[in-house]
């Protein structure tokens, strides 16, 4: 019996370590085995520098727009009382079964130059695909789901007694929803925004096609990656690479953290 | 209702109106046009590899995924706590990350001799990457409460070790297995940031669904692009429709 | 003040949880709304409350009309089933919470909320979180809660549900006695028979969304209007169309016109009172009430043949 456990476990580490790991740590490997100087060079270049400000700026723009749409989206999902609901609760979790590329074609087609929109935004002087905006809007797409689908359950798990008894003792709804629901779900919306932001950070297929992928003006961290891989810059690609996954390093840890504390806090 | 109606605007500019164009789009030349799009040499191409592809690796996924999950719920290991949270690693890592990541150490320059860069077999490498959480993920809380009563009660019966795990934990596992497989798959049909660098992107041999509309994309022939996308949607969102039904289905006659 | 609830009607879906309910309970009374399950009571005290709104009819507190006015307008206290205690707030802030969404000046809040504190005996408990309370504490703070406000009627669903037999023993005997001391319109919502004659003033008993009958306990139990309150309140052997109390069957040792024999079958000795199973000359099983003294004169015996007498039946029109 303890043979065979033995068995099963070096089968699934090593499919662990050969899949993931390994791969992970050759890129940092590769990345400093000429040391610091290389990479910092790397970093530090001008393209790889807007590059990261971009990608922080999307962040900050996409992250809160859908941290306010998931909460509100969750609460009209879990507390609301209307026809259609289910099919809503579809149309959020959609962008989660689309491609990444065809969510960029989609938007493409409403808000390029040939597009449904197109027409409109170019007499008032409104650029969106092929610019910021456009990388936003993507970045959103993608992203969207995240705190709905986080929030939703713990919402549910609430229950609505304590909403009630808020009310009852007064309080109006907007200082129910702040004092009373939002402390009590905030975990499940951290949560949520920690993998929009990681999502958001990360984001390639849609970006792609909607940013034109023009250094220095549209380019954001991810696309950077693969524009110095095909330009042979591989010191550069490695470097952000490794930038992008010490991010992702750092949600992990995040995501751990949150899962034993709303898990503490259920338990209670 | 002001909230309500900006959630509706919100959701409207970002899924609703989009997906509708991409529809109109892909039906703007009628169905004859549609058929031809989809079902010209290199689209048939790139859609049939891409459903092979995800195919097999959902079928190593069901494998190893239930085989992670039962490591990490009754074994116990010096790490485990480690190893469980990189589980969550692809999820976290970007798309373009992960295939930059593999192509260090199973592309051209392999310093463990494998190169697998622009073959089929990296298509399957890559979507195994970033398709591994979801069949541990969904196993793993169904296998942290299954009542261990059941199987021993099943050995004091007289069942082997064998028989145990075909005849009562596997048929508990199935649901979430099924599950993981479904979301998988969905996934794995839309995949591109980790195949784009990979694959090489060769016509009939290593373009898949997604890198074909991108192509189509470039070459500003937004018919045919379109007409893949809604193939693509389609499939996923039919897998995703069934695994719905499925669980709704037995939510209320199991339980 | 007074709550009325007039012709109120509610369905939830094809449920009809109310069915034209009128209630009225006067100022300052202790009132309990008894049924079973689904008898419609909760949703009674929710309409009350402002929790749901009817379908059709008319609430009043007061002198004033309040059917559609929100929960927060309309200063009720309620109490909870579960109690719904903020769970990320100290007890303190929980008792506290009306008065702050009020913008009451804090030192008045400081010694409003220890007032109460007090009043629920749980002075040391200021600084806890409802995680670190006892199921009756919780109870307590949620009673504080809703007191704090100083609403014109209080509202409780279902109390003592939730808690083991002594502590709902003790809360009963000590929510009587509150009431007595600050006198406020109460209205609570219960199953159990034995709590609202114990507690309240007045009972109302309700029955698939209808009120059977209203009175005080004493009413209730003597003078039952139909077969659905007789059997809901207090014991009840059934004889075909008729109905007895246990307690008014007599057992006598010597057979006079008015009684009749009947066979002890078993003997069932539950400390001051005794059971007494006894088969009657037609055949018709019927169980009979005596205190412990009364069974030792009777020497009764499993087996024995005896005479009973058998109170006038109550017969119901249905």
């Amino acid at each position: 019996m303890s043979f065979s456990k033995l068995g099963l476990r070096t089968v699934a580490l090593g499919y662990l370590a050969l899949l993931l790991v390994a791969p992970v740590a050759m890129i940092f490997y590769r990345t400093f085995e000429h040391g610091l100087a290389p990479v910092w060079e790397a970093i530090t270049e001008p393209n790889a520098i807007h590059a990261f400000w971009l990608s922080i700026e999307i962040v900050a723009i996409a992250v809160p727009l859908n941290t306010i749409f998931g909460i509100g989206m969750a609460l009209l999902l879990e507390r609301g009382r209307f026809r259609g609901k289910v099919l809503l609760g579809l149309l959020v979790d959609l962008p989660f079964a689309i491609s990444p590329v065809v969510v960029g074609l989609a938007l493409v087609l409403v808000y390029g130059k040939t597009g449904w929109f197109g027409g409109w935004l170019t007499e008032h002087g409104i650029q969106v695909i092929f610019s910021v905006p456009g990388i936003v809007i993507a970045t959103a797409v993608v992203s969207l789901p995240f705190v709905a689908r986080e929030t939703t359950p713990v919402l549910r798990e609430l229950g609505t007694d304590a909403e009630q008894a808020a009310a009852t003792l007064g309080a109006s709804t907007w200082q129910t929803f702040w004092k009373i629901t939002l402390p009590a779900i905030r975990w499940g919306v951290v949560y949520g925004v920690v993998l929009t932001t990681a999502r958001a950070l990360g984001e390639f297929g849609a970006v792609s096609v909607v940013s034109g992928r023009i250094e220095g003006q549209t380019q954001t961290l991810p696309l950077y990656v693969q524009g110095q891989f095909e330009n042979f810059d591989i010191t550069g690609a490695y470097a952000a690479a490794v930038v992008l996954a010490l991010l992702a390093l750092g949600t992990l840890l995040a995501m751990n953290i949150l899962t034993r504390r709303t898990r503490g806090r259920t338990t209670v | 209702m002001l909230g309500r109606g900006l959630l509706g605007l919100y959701l409207s500019v970002l899924v609703l109106l989009p997906v509708a164009a991409l529809l109109a789009k892909s039906g703007s030349g009628g169905l004859d046009a549609f058929w031809r799009e989809v079902t010209g040499p290199e689209a048939q191409a790139a859609i049939k590899l891409t459903l092979a592809t995800s195919a097999i690796v959902v079928v190593i996924n069901a494998f190893f995924g239930t085989l992670i999950a039962w490591v990490l719920v009754r074994d116990e290991f010096p790490g485990k706590r480690y190893v469980n949270a990189l589980i969550d690693l692809p999820f976290a890592l970007p798309t373009i990350v992960a295939g930059v990541v593999l192509l260090a150490l199973y592309g051209k320059n392999s310093p463990v001799g494998i190169d697998v860069a622009f073959t089929r077999a990296s298509i399957v490498l890559a979507l195994l990457f970033v398709t591994l959480p979801f069949v541990v993920r969904s196993v793993q809380p169904v296998l942290i409460e299954l009542d261990r009563s059941m199987e021993e009660a099943a050995a004091s019966l007289g069942a082997g070790p064998l028989t145990v795990l075909r005849r009562i934990v596997l048929p508990t596992l199935t649901p979430a297995i099924v599950s993981g497989v479904a979301l998988s798959f969905a996934r794995a049909v839309g995949e591109y940031g980790s195949l784009v660098l990979i694959t090489g992107n060769l016509p009939f041999k290593t373009e898949v669904g997604s890198v074909y509309v991108f192509g189509q994309i470039q070459n500003e022939d937004l018919p045919a692009a379109a007409a893949v996308s809604v193939v693509l949607l389609i499939v996923a969102l039919a897998v995703l429709g069934a695994l719905t039904l499925v669980s709704r289905w037995r939510s209320k006659h199991v339980l | 003040m007074a709550i009325e609830a007039r012709n109120v009607s509610k369905r939830f879906g094809d449920f009809v949880a109310l069915e034209d309910v009128c209630i009225r309970v006067n100022d300052g009374a202790l009132t309990a709304l008894l049924g079973p399950s689904g008898s419609g009571k909760s949703t009674l005290l929710r309409i009350i409350a402002g929790l749901e709104t009817p379908d059709a009819g008319e609430v009043e507190i007061g002198d004033e009309i309040v059917t559609d006015a929100p929960a927060r307008t309309r200063d009720v206290g309620f109490v909870f089933q579960h109690y719904a205690p903020f769970k990320h707030m100290t007890v303190y802030d929980n008792v506290a919470f009306g008065l702050k969404v009020r913008k009451r000046p804090k030192a008045e809040i400081r010694a409003r909320v220890q007032e109460l504190l007090g009043l629920v005996r749980l002075d040391g408990l200021a600084d806890r979180y409802p995680s670190q309370l006892s199921g009756g504490q919780l109870q307590r703070m949620a009673l504080a809660r809703a007191l704090a406000v100083q609403p014109r009627v209080l509202l409780l669903d279902e109390p003592f549900g939730a808690l083991d037999a002594q502590v709902r023993g003790e809360l009963r005997e000590w929510l009587r006695k509150l009431h007595e001391e600050i006198h406020v319109t109460t209205i609570f919502v219960t199953h159990d028979q034995e709590e609202a004659m114990e507690v309240a003033e007045q009972i109302v008993v309700m029955n698939k969304g209808k009120i059977e009958q209203a009175g005080t306990p004493r009413e209730l139990y003597e003078s039952p209007r139909n077969e659905f309150v007789m059997s809901f309140i207090g014991p009840v052997n059934r004889l075909g169309d008729t109905f007895l109390r246990p307690h008014d069957i007599q057992i006598l040792t010597d057979a006079d016109g008015s009684t009749s024999e009947a066979l002890v079958q078993r003997v069932v000795h539950l400390g001051f009172e005794v059971r007494v199973e006894l088969t009657l000359h037609d055949g018709r099983d019927v169980w009979a009430q005596v205190t412990r003294e009364s069974a030792e004169q009777l020497e009764l015996q499993e087996g024995q043949i005896l005479a009973v007498r058998l109170p006038p039946p109550r017969v119901f029109a249905t």
